[in-house]
């Protein structure tokens, strides 16, 4: 082989390489292009029938042919959408405030206070994180069902919240534990207290893992669907994922224009806060599959 | 500060009264045991009223709320159903369920005990009790300990610096105590009450208040593994997850490496839009993606069916998801559709390895004759390996318990005729989602989340065990 190439004369090795070069550019190229295409066509499409014509999902494309806006207009006025989408945001909203402000806190005092009982304690988080929410969820439905706590929205914060905490706590330990621990001590010298080192200090440098913590409780529920099913059942206190998953469900498809404005409308948001925040995102999870 | 003579004629304060009269006289227990009797009563008679105070009130306030909730009279018959109040009858319904069915009378309905509300009510007492111990041993403690330290010698301690001290060093409790409310009745009650519920009879055709549950042992699990149609659909339903899991993790790690690794290439034009493109699937919310896949593979209306037809490959329309004659169809279509919304993820996440990858591996490769091939082989895959080991585990975990995208995609169809209320893609979560919810079969739900968390919580405890968070605590 080596010979082989020391016999050719410079150029024609180049020019081999080039067309090598060349033709594997090519086939990449065609490789992302088809990736991208499926990738691209459900959402085209479904994007596409939210502005066609309304009714059926027989007669969607793509791109329609005349594009009009009736599909938003029906949403909004003839089902109970901007409803839905309060709901969700308020749920939303709480749980993102909820979740930072008592992750932070425990993830300080874990990461930072050495205290009797630290140790069964993080061993509490470390179980309580392997129950999948779901089944709290369960258990939370049947002790609401017959405490007749069930249909509050307020509710459904306090279980997400409480559900997502032991990981989150986990996060944020996981994050100062990497915080030079001289910056606390050197405020301790000049007299701030624990809460003041913690709100002056920790929690402006915890910065990206409180990102990463409120994006990922802002956007959870959203898109949850078991526990606003088994939590809520009055129709005005439904969430978007709830109403559109019933619009879909429907036997015959009758209203799938009308789900896919709802789809479109709650999916842009979210899709462009996750492609703007995705180095977060992504830094996060990563973080905190290595804190297991 | 001991002995600073006032020149005050009055009679020696409260606060010194202990140091002049026999102090050292009683014996260390004394307190501890009269604190064990009555939180605070110990302080007391160390001369700290303020402590004292302290824990009185939580003893005060449990006893109150006893007496208040129950029905409490002298020279009465006493029985915990009739006369207990919040712990005493919450500890007695946690014990029996109930043992007064709901009865049909001359007067009318009488209604009984409703087991499940006593069930809870029971945890409820029992959790409280529980944090109330945690003051109870405090009170104890503290009694004895300062009671030594006085009797060895050491100064009085007022209660409020005692306090003031305790607010510093406790400051970590107190941080706490928020989420540990929480956690403890949103989280660890609605746990214990389910895992409680899989030890009674608690189905749809034994609901309170109707009937009484009873604690039946380990009748659930007996029944899922040996009544044949139970373990049929549980086996069943279990090899589908495990392979399911293992697939879906396999197959979006695998694409997602392999888009990683053509992004970075160094031919590749206009690299970051072909990546914001590829990240569109991990972007849009899951049930939005899930339920558009539901219609593009609607067998009666959907678009793919029809564009089968159109371009001639089947001449009649294909039902996906509800066709019970080919389960597999199904199955590998939601894998296919995991694919679609899992590989985005992967790709950023090995597409930030790679990048931190330094170029003279690669160098070096070149330099000891590595083509394109091995330096793949026997560079990029190692490392690459060695960072996303933890999320793979991660990733399995999830798809394990990936109750969205069965869910909304196939609802667990097309139906299957061995199974028992589940169909031939559902999962354990979705059938259990299923058993409890539609069916109400919560006994046999609960039996099903204990066992799921079983297997989670192994796999999860090895992944910890091989990391060094565990070493770390």
């Amino acid at each position: 082989m080596v010979d082989m190439l020391r016999r050719e004369p410079p150029a024609a090795i180049a020019e081999r390489e080039r067309r090598k070069g060349r033709l594997s550019s090519v086939l990449i190229h065609l490789e992302l292009l088809v990736v991208a295409v499926i990738v691209i066509f459900p959402l085209m499409w479904v994007v596409g029938a939210s502005f066609g014509p309304g009714g059926g999902l027989a007669n969607t494309s793509p791109i329609p042919e005349d594009a009009s806006l009736d599909n938003y207009v029906h949403l909004f006025t003839q089902t109970g959408y901007g409803r839905w989408y309060l709901n969700s945001l308020y749920v939303a909203t709480l749980n993102m405030v909820g979740s930072v402000v008592l992750s932070a806190l425990c993830g300080y005092v874990f990461a930072r206070i050495r205290f009797r009982g630290r140790k069964f304690g993080m061993l509490a988080i470390l179980v309580l994180q392997m129950f999948p929410s779901f089944l709290t969820a369960i258990a939370v439905y049947m002790l609401f069902l017959n405490f007749g706590l069930l249909d509050s929205l307020t509710g459904l914060a306090l279980v997400s919240i409480a559900a997502a905490l032991p990981y989150n706590t986990w996060l944020m330990k996981g994050y100062a534990d990497n915080l030079p621990a001289s910056l606390d001590e050197a405020a301790a010298l000049d007299g701030a207290g624990r809460i003041t080192i913690f709100r002056k200090i920790i929690l402006p440098l915890m910065r990206p893992m409180l990102a990463f913590v409120a994006i990922t409780q802002f956007t959870i529920p959203w898109m949850d669907f078991i526990l606003p099913r088994l939590l809520l059942q009055s129709p005005s206190k439904q969430t978007v994922a709830l109403g559109l998953f019933e619009m879909i469900t429907d036997q015959y498809a009758n209203d799938f224009t009308t789900f896919a404005a709802g789809a479109v409308f709650l999916a842009v948001p979210i899709t462009v806060l996750f492609v703007v925040m995705q180095r977060y995102l992504v830094a996060g999870a990563m973080a905190g599959a290595e804190k297991g | 500060m001991t002995t600073t003579k006032t020149p005050s004629p009055r009679v020696p304060t409260p606060a010194r009264a202990p140091r002049d009269t026999g102090s050292s006289g009683i014996p260390a227990p004394v307190p501890g045991i009269a604190s064990a009797l009555v939180w605070g009563s110990g302080q007391l008679i160390n001369r700290q009223p303020g402590k004292a105070a302290f824990f009185f009130a939580f003893y005060a306030a449990a006893v109150t709320w006893e007496m208040t909730t129950g029905n409490y009279y002298a020279g009465m018959d006493f029985s915990p159903r009739a006369n207990g109040g919040f712990f005493v009858k919450g500890l007695w319904g946690l014990v029996t369920l109930g043992d007064t069915p709901r009865e049909m009378t001359l007067a009318g309905l009488v209604d009984g005990d409703n087991s499940i509300v006593l069930l809870a009510n029971g945890i409820i007492a029992l959790l409280t009790l529980c944090l109330l111990a945690v003051v109870a041993i405090w009170s104890v403690r503290d009694a004895t300990r300062y009671r030594i330290r006085l009797g060895a010698g050491e100064a009085a301690e007022r209660s409020a610096d005692y306090f003031r001290k305790t607010w510093e060093g406790a400051f970590a409790y107190i941080a706490l105590s928020p989420a540990l409310v929480l956690v403890v009745f949103m989280s660890v009650l609605p746990i214990t009450f389910g895992v409680m519920v899989a030890f009674t009879d608690y189905n749809r055709d034994n609901l309170p208040p109707m009937n009484l549950v009873d604690w039946v042992g380990f009748e659930n699990f007996a029944q899922i593994f040996s009544v044949p149609s139970w373990a049929g659909t549980f086996l069943g339903v279990l090899a589908w997850t495990f392979a399911w899991a293992i697939l879906a993790t396999a197959t979006t790690y695998a694409a997602g490496f392999l888009q990683a690794v053509l992004l970075a290439n160094k031919r590749v034009r206009f690299p970051r839009v072909w990546r914001t493109i590829f990240l569109l699937p991990w972007a849009v919310p899951g049930i939005v993606s899930a339920l558009v896949f539901r219609a593009m593979f609607n067998g009666q209306f959907g678009p793919i069916s029809q564009f089968l037809i159109d371009i001639g490959l089947t001449d009649e329309r294909v039902y996906w998801f509800t066709d019970p004659s080919n389960p597999n169809l199904a199955r590998a279509v939601a894998l296919l559709v995991n694919l679609w919304l899992g590989f985005p993820f992967f790709m950023a996440l090995i597409g930030g390895v790679l990048t931190n990858i330094p170029d003279s591996y690669y160098e070096a490769a070149r330099i000891d004759g590595a083509g394109p091939l091995q330096q793949l082989r026997y560079v990029t895959i190692p490392i690459v390996q060695r960072t996303c080991t933890p999320l793979l585990v991660l990733a399995f975990v999830t798809n394990f318990n990936n109750f969205g995208l069965v869910y909304f995609l196939t609802e667990g169809g097309p139906d299957n005729v061995d199974y028992r209320f589940a169909g031939s893609t559902d999962l354990l979560v979705t059938w259990l989602f299923k058993l409890t919810l539609d069916n109400r079969l919560y006994n046999i739900g609960a039996v099903m989340s204990i066992i799921v968390f079983f297997i989670v919580g192994t796999i999860s405890v090895w992944n910890l065990k091989r990391s060094k968070a565990i070493r770390e605590l």
